[in-house]
């Protein structure tokens, strides 16, 4: 190798100190700029409870006991059962907006494929196999997927072959596939849902419990190290610039961090009395003294019922690591970005342009088919409403993680820190006593416009 | 002086097509050899792009036959005169301009390590060494091509076409973006690639360079062949009244 390895030149000239620590540590500043939104939006919700509305405030010193603010771990913890959905279909809208596409259609996919599969579950299977069997909830997620899958496969296929455009096809999809949804069980709500497959949508006992998410903290952590550890040799072998090791240092304390704060505080949200009694009801033993009020399930022995991560936020995350592996990774994700780049070149590259709509709207379905489990599960019943309007917080949280409806931009983590957003709004203005609709639609709505005028501020200035 | 004595490494034989009733290409026939520069030329709208689009898999012809190294060869899509070793360096450059440089060049043949994972650095290693034998002032290989000067622009689009071992090369109007001191760059890369045995297909406006660069001229008027020339036997004034007055000059080859 002729060339010796470069490092980053240490001082660019005019460059302020913030700049240079962006620079080092390839930082993005819209990731910044998401998360200081975030947190911007957590402190003020928990600011106007505090001091508006006179809530016990854990960051004043009250006991978890009385909290009742925006910042205790049981409201984050629903935050992000919440945000979970959203998030997972979230990640596949920025393919689908990166390829100059929209797809309107994603609640009502979600809606009707959770009615099939709650008619198919409950009214078909179960009579069939008896309550409980094991098979309930498997051919339950797995007719999910492949029905969101082929749903959004026939909306691809009429988008790329017969030169539909996207909005048209979507638009008439939100419409069909709501109609079917309420058609199909005549407008009645199924339930109950098989016990096994309500777990996927959260709840004390379908969380990973305490024990378990410090496993996962330790397993993300470590996986981080190596993540990073493994990028350095790469650049190092071809001779690349490399990122100071106290930039890399920092970046991967920062990561670990945020993972082990997370675990922290979805671990310190107790499951409620009630559930406690359960468990010990379910193995045969005595209850101790500390589940008899729920004031006092933060001491002894209940204090290790925390609820830890939720199922669904788990699947979440793994949707969100395949999707941003798929993104970067492979050559289906460049096709992506090629394509809305330059839809012409893209063809010219001998990139199947038409094959690739098909695949992303189909990966889309299958999204919107997992966010259907989830959601039948989480409500324990599948109801023909289930993801209405939910296709416009699909939308707006990729949009506010910085996928550029012109195309050719977007990112995985983006939408997901978008869906936070959005769901932390939502909850929010819930939290405080706004929760009537017309308020947090007025916020919401604001908040899009708001995020999109920010980042046409910030492309202006980057160039 | 090329020799024209053996098989032609490409032949377009009778070539039509037409779009909506218009004969975009009507009945055209011209051929190229190994290490010889064929210019074509002719009006904005006489078919050089359309008849050329043929060839690297853009459009589809309606009739006539596309033979390499004398076999008939189907070519329906851009992939197809890719397996043929046939790369285009189009007019509009066919670039993304989100991606960077390596993306770019590597599009639709991008570099996989075990797992099938693109290998993104192998990719930016292997653009480094292109361009530092095409363009060796270029630095910018981790910015998108948006942000990328017309020239260096044109020494990604180039280096795409050389990089995958081309032995037919399309460019379409390759200096029409270009200052003086890179059009030097791009003849005296021509002549390389030429001494290499390399076939190029040049669409070109500019009269000087045709002189300069062709060994044969092929002038399209309407749709049609007016003729194919040989650069050495005629004068600028010739190629001129072919491309004009579709006028076949008296003594053309």
């Amino acid at each position: 190798m002729t060339n010796a390895p470069q490092t980053h030149s240490p001082q660019m000239p005019h460059e302020s100190g913030t700049t240079r620590f962006l620079r080092l540590t390839e930082i993005d500043p819209r990731l910044l700029g998401m998360l200081g939104a975030l947190l911007l939006i957590w402190v003020a919700f928990e600011a106007y409870a505090a001091f508006v509305l006179g809530r016990p405030s854990l960051l004043l010193g009250a006991s978890q006991g009385e909290a009742n603010g925006f910042l205790t771990p049981r409201n984050l913890w629903n935050l992000s059962v919440q945000t979970a959905y959203i998030g997972i279909m979230a990640t596949g809208m920025v393919l689908v907006i990166i390829t100059r596409n929209i797809d309107l259609s994603v609640g009502s996919i979600m809606g009707m494929v959770g009615m099939y599969m709650g008619l198919l579950q409950v009214e078909i299977m179960t009579p069939l196999v008896g309550l409980g069997h094991p098979s309930l909830w498997i051919v339950s997620v797995v007719f999910g997927i492949a029905m969101g899958t082929l749903i959004g496969a026939f909306q691809g296929v009429l988008i790329a072959f017969l030169n539909i455009p996207s909005f048209i096809v979507t638009l008439g999809g939100l419409l069909v596939w709501r109609g079917a949804a309420f058609l199909v069980a005549g407008g009645r709500t199924i339930a109950p849902m098989d016990e096994t497959f309500s777990l996927l949508g959260g709840g004390s006992f379908g969380a990973l419990g305490e024990t378990g998410s410090w496993i996962f903290a330790v397993i993300a952590c470590v996986f981080v190290v190596w993540a990073f550890i493994n990028g350095r040799k790469s650049r190092q072998k071809h001779g690349f610039a490399l990122r100071p090791v106290w930039a890399e240092t920092f970046v991967i304390g920062l990561v670990c961090s945020v993972i082990i704060g997370a675990t922290a505080t979805v671990n310190s949200y107790i499951w409620p009395k009630g559930n406690i009694e359960k468990y010990y009801a379910s193995i045969g033993q005595e209850l101790p003294v500390c589940a008899q009020d729920n004031d006092t399930i933060y001491e002894g022995v209940c204090a290790s019922f925390g609820h830890g991560f939720a199922y669904p936020v788990l699947i979440m995350i793994a949707v969100a690591i395949a999707m941003t592996i798929l993104m970067t990774r492979t050559r289906f994700g460049r096709y992506v970005f090629a394509i809305g780049g330059n839809p012409e070149a893209a063809a010219l590259s001998g990139i199947n342009t038409r094959a690739m709509t098909v695949k992303i709207f189909a990966l889309m379905g299958g999204l919107a088919g997992i966010a259907a489990v989830i959601g039948a599960a989480r409500q324990n019943s599948a109801t023909n409403a289930m993801g209405q309007l939910d296709e416009l917080y699909v939308i707006a949280a990729a949009v506010v993680g910085g996928t550029s409806l012109a195309g050719g931009v977007g990112t995985i983590y983006g939408a997901i820190i978008g869906a936070l957003i959005l769901t932390s709004l939502q909850t929010g203005m819930v939290l405080i006593g706004f929760g009537d609709g017309s308020y947090q639609r007025i916020v919401i709505g604001m908040a899009l416009v708001l995020a999109v005028w920010l980042d046409i501020v910030y492309r202006k200035r980057i160039k | 002086m090329v020799d024209r004595t053996g098989t032609p490494l490409v032949e377009l034989r009778d070539i039509s097509i037409a779009f909506g009733g218009i004969k975009a290409v009507d009945h055209v026939t011209i051929d190229l050899f190994p290490g010889e520069v064929v210019g074509l030329l002719g009006h904005n709208g006489a078919g050089k792009s359309t008849l050329i689009k043929c060839l690297s898999g853009a459009y589809q012809k309606d009739a006539g036959k596309i033979l390499i190294n004398g076999e008939e060869v189907e070519i329906t899509d851009p992939r197809d005169a890719r397996a043929q070793n046939i790369e285009t360096i189009y007019q509009t450059l066919a670039l993304a301009d989100n991606l960077d440089a390596a993306s770019n060049l590597f599009l639709g043949r991008e570099l996989v390590g075990k797992m099938g994972f693109v290998d993104e650095s192998a990719m930016e290693a292997e653009t480094r060494k292109i361009m530092g034998r095409l363009n060796p002032n270029f630095r910018k290989f981790n910015v998108p091509v948006n942000m990328l000067s017309g020239g260096q622009r044109q020494s990604v689009a180039i280096a795409r076409a050389v990089y995958f071992n081309a032995k037919i090369l399309i460019m379409d109007e390759p200096t029409a973006a270009l200052g003086p001191h890179e059009t030097q760059m791009v003849s005296e890369l021509i002549q390389e690639l030429k001494a290499q045995g390399i076939g190029i297909f040049l669409i070109e406006h500019d009269i000087h360079n045709v002189m300069k660069l062709c060994d044969r001229a092929s002038v399209m008027k309407n749709g049609q062949l007016v003729g194919t020339v040989n650069v050495d036997e005629v004068t600028d004034e010739d190629i001129l009244g072919m491309i004009i007055l579709g006028k076949k000059p008296a003594l053309a080859a």
